[in-house]
């Protein structure tokens, strides 16, 4: 058995880095890998607290909701490409400083 | 102090092993200055969550995740990268202005959950499972007979994302 | 009865292992099992070679290599030497790490299938209860490969076609993975060895070993058939990656034992789900008597996975190549509807309340409509086709006959 912790060390870990790449990024693409990482981090939370909870095992909620995330996160990453490609068709950049026809 | 094992089991090693493939290919796409090896990265970043849902006993989920993430994620990924050829050869810097601020605050926000983490006293479990069987089997019927509005709504929203995205990225010539 | 890995490790107690080192003793023994399972599907590589060259040239009427060996068989040796001694060329603009990593991503999904195929009864890798949508999985592993490989030679023609491998791969998974959900719906399980022994047919007590379910869902087979035919990129759907094709696919910057990576996976690749076929649908072990005498099991297995086998070959010399877009359209516009139907009628006949004997006689039936459909489909598209396509001029006789083609003129 593994202990918790070490599932939490590392989802922690995992979701930093990928909070890092999706403040501090230039590209597009990048700030989206970032959110990707940060949905696996909490993936590997919660499949670690089924792991980890009270008998009968046979409650999956934990495994549910992280099925549930998988799903969600393949629909957001293929709307947020095809975004980034549209933009890039347009602007011919996906770099994020320079789209900033919004601002004030 | 809780005291520790004379030898680490082999499932904590396995552990160990696949929780430093998921920190260096983490650490690969934060840092990497080629975008092409970020989601390369990203790619081995999702086999090794694959595997530590494996050595957590969920099965389904691990072979789900590599199923969807490493099989259609990172494939849209790449995809995305060669078509918009941003910067890919390392000529402009990877980090926006922010980015000294952004790596403070990822560095608090992994120290303040480690601490947090460590100082919360959590229930002692970890019963051995028994029918895996059964497990897979409580899966399928808790799709449908708990959760079955998220579900019907999950697959709207699937549908809502494939026509979305398919509209979103054609051509409009 | 004890498991191979149970033998071995009480082995390596004997030998004097402290009590404490079982589990690390255990863990050696699954070491050299997949060792051995491995090795022995690079081995069944070498003869997957030569069953195909003389096969296809049997067909194409001639021989086929008889050089090398008695009927040829050291052929794939020879080659394996020659690409062996081949320079390592790497493009200079190439991405380095990418252009490494794609032939060893392209071969380990191939040989990690190996872990759930079952030989006999009780002598399977790791009896996954989810073993089915491992495979499923692994298919989707070697999507990535394929497009690492056309992005990272650097070479427009291997990105484009890199780009088509990926489109044809994921078009055709989908009817595949909803094909094989038919026989583990009917089974009610995903392990591999549960659908294999759901398979047998007990007159009595007897069991013939000949419930298979390629006679309950022959439509489910056919469509998996096809679909396996182009996830193994072979003929008819093998435009991407053929030897007689100008620009022969991703592969075109890769020489020597890199490019001989990308061809052992492909074979193995076929051969592999040949052997899903048999594994749920046409019974992979069971056969007359064979839970009474054991070694008649992979025996079983492994002639039918041979026929299966020689079928893909068949179909590879016999069929002329589909062009991307009628691939395309194929699979989306044929086989997805198709078997999503086909599906649903197993469903909604599976929980009816009707004895089972009648469930299974409308699955036959509903799985017949489909084909019947899927055959009239193809047969008003393929003459929508050839109405579309005029030739310069009508030859006048068969090909390959020594009858003389008379003048155009006559």
């Amino acid at each position: 058995m593994v202990p918790l912790n070490w599932y939490l060390i590392l989802s922690a870990f995992i979701f930093s880095c990928g909070l890092y790449a999706a403040l501090g990024r230039r590209n597009a693409i990048a700030v989206l890998m970032g959110i990707e990482l940060m949905l696996n981090a909490s993936n590997i939370n919660l499949v670690a607290f089924w792991r980890n909870g009270v008998a009968p095992m046979e409650n999956v909620d934990g495994q549910v909701f992280a099925l549930f995330v998988i799903a969600v996160a393949a629909a957001e990453v293929a709307v947020g490409l095809a975004l980034v490609i549209s933009i890039y068709r347009n602007r011919r950049t996906v770099n994020l400083d320079e789209l900033d026809i919004l601002k004030g | 102090m809780p005291e520790l094992p004379a030898l680490p089991s082999i499932l904590e090693l396995v552990f160990l092993a696949v929780a430093l493939l998921t920190a260096v290919g983490a650490l690969v796409v934060v840092l990497s200055p080629n975008l092409f090896h970020s989601a390369l990265g990203l790619a081995a970043t999702f086999f090794g969550v694959a595997a530590v849902y494996i050595t957590a006993e969920a099965e389904f989920v691990g072979v789900s995740q590599v199923l969807v993430y490493v099989g259609a994620i990172s494939t849209l990924i790449a995809f995305a990268i060669m078509l918009t050829r941003g910067m890919m050869y390392g000529t402009t810097s990877q980090r926006n202005r922010q980015s000294g601020t952004a790596a403070m605050i990822a560095a608090l926000m992994f120290v303040v959950l480690t601490a947090l983490m460590n100082a919360i006293p959590w229930p002692k479990a970890g019963e051995p499972i028994t029918d895996g069987e059964a497990i897979i089997a409580r899966l399928g019927s808790m799709f449908v007979n708990e959760y079955v509005v998220p579900f019907v709504l999950l697959a709207l929203l699937l549908l809502v994302a494939l026509a979305g995205a398919i509209v979103l990225a054609r051509d409009r010539k | 009865m004890m498991t191979w890995s149970d033998i071995l490790t009480d082995v390596q107690m004997r030998l004097g292992a402290p009590p404490e080192l079982e589990p690390l003793a255990r863990a050696i023994a699954y070491f050299i099992g997949a060792f051995m399972l491995v090795n022995g599907a690079l081995v069944l590589a070498l003869i997957l070679i030569w069953v195909t060259r003389k096969v296809v040239s049997r067909i194409q009427d001639r021989i086929g290599p008889n050089r090398i060996g008695p009927y040829g068989l050291f052929q794939t040796v020879a080659d394996v030497l020659k690409l062996l001694s081949k320079e390592d060329i790497r493009p200079d603009n190439a991405d380095q790490i990418a252009y490494v990593l794609a032939p060893i991503l392209s071969v380990f999904p191939v040989l990690m299938t190996l872990a759930v195929i079952t030989f006999a009864p009780g002598f399977v890798g790791v009896d996954l209860n989810i073993g089915v949508l491992y495979l499923v999985a692994l298919g989707s592993i070697g999507i990535m490969a394929a497009l690492m490989a056309g992005w990272s030679s650097n070479n427009k023609y291997a990105l484009l076609a890199g780009f088509r491998v990926v489109a044809q791969l994921l078009a055709y998974e989908i009817p595949m993975v909803l094909a094989m959900l038919a026989p583990v719906m009917l089974a009610g399980t995903m392990r591999t060895q549960e659908i294999a022994r759901a398979q047998a047919l007990y007159l009595g007590p007897i069991n013939l070993g000949l419930g298979w379910f390629v006679f309950l869902l022959p439509g489910a087979f056919i469509i998996y058939f096809i679909s396996a035919l182009a996830e193994a990129e072979q003929t008819p759907f093998d435009l991407l990656e053929a030897e007689s094709e100008l620009i022969a696919g991703f592969h075109i910057e890769y020489s020597g034992m890199k490019f001989a990576m990308f061809f052992l996976a492909q074979f193995l690749n076929a051969f592999f789900l040949g052997a899903i076929a048999v594994m749920l649908f046409l019974g992979s072990w069971q056969g007359p008597f064979a839970d009474q005498i054991p070694l008649l099991g992979p025996f079983y297995f492994l002639v039918k996975t041979f026929l299966v086998y020689g079928a893909i070959q068949w179909v590879r010399g016999t069929f002329p190549r589909l062009r991307i877009d009628q691939m395309m359209s194929f699979a989306w516009k044929v086989l997805v509807p198709l078997v999503l139907s086909l599906i649903l009628a197993q469903m909604i006949i599976m929980k009816l309340p009707i004895p089972t004997w009648i469930g299974y006689l409308l699955i036959l039936v509903a799985n017949i409509g489909v084909v019947a459909l899927m055959l009239r489909l193809m047969t008003r598209y393929l003459k929508q086709e050839s109405v579309g396509t005029k030739r310069s001029f009508t030859p006048k006789s068969l090909i390959g006959t020594m009858a003389p083609v008379n003048q155009v003129g006559d």
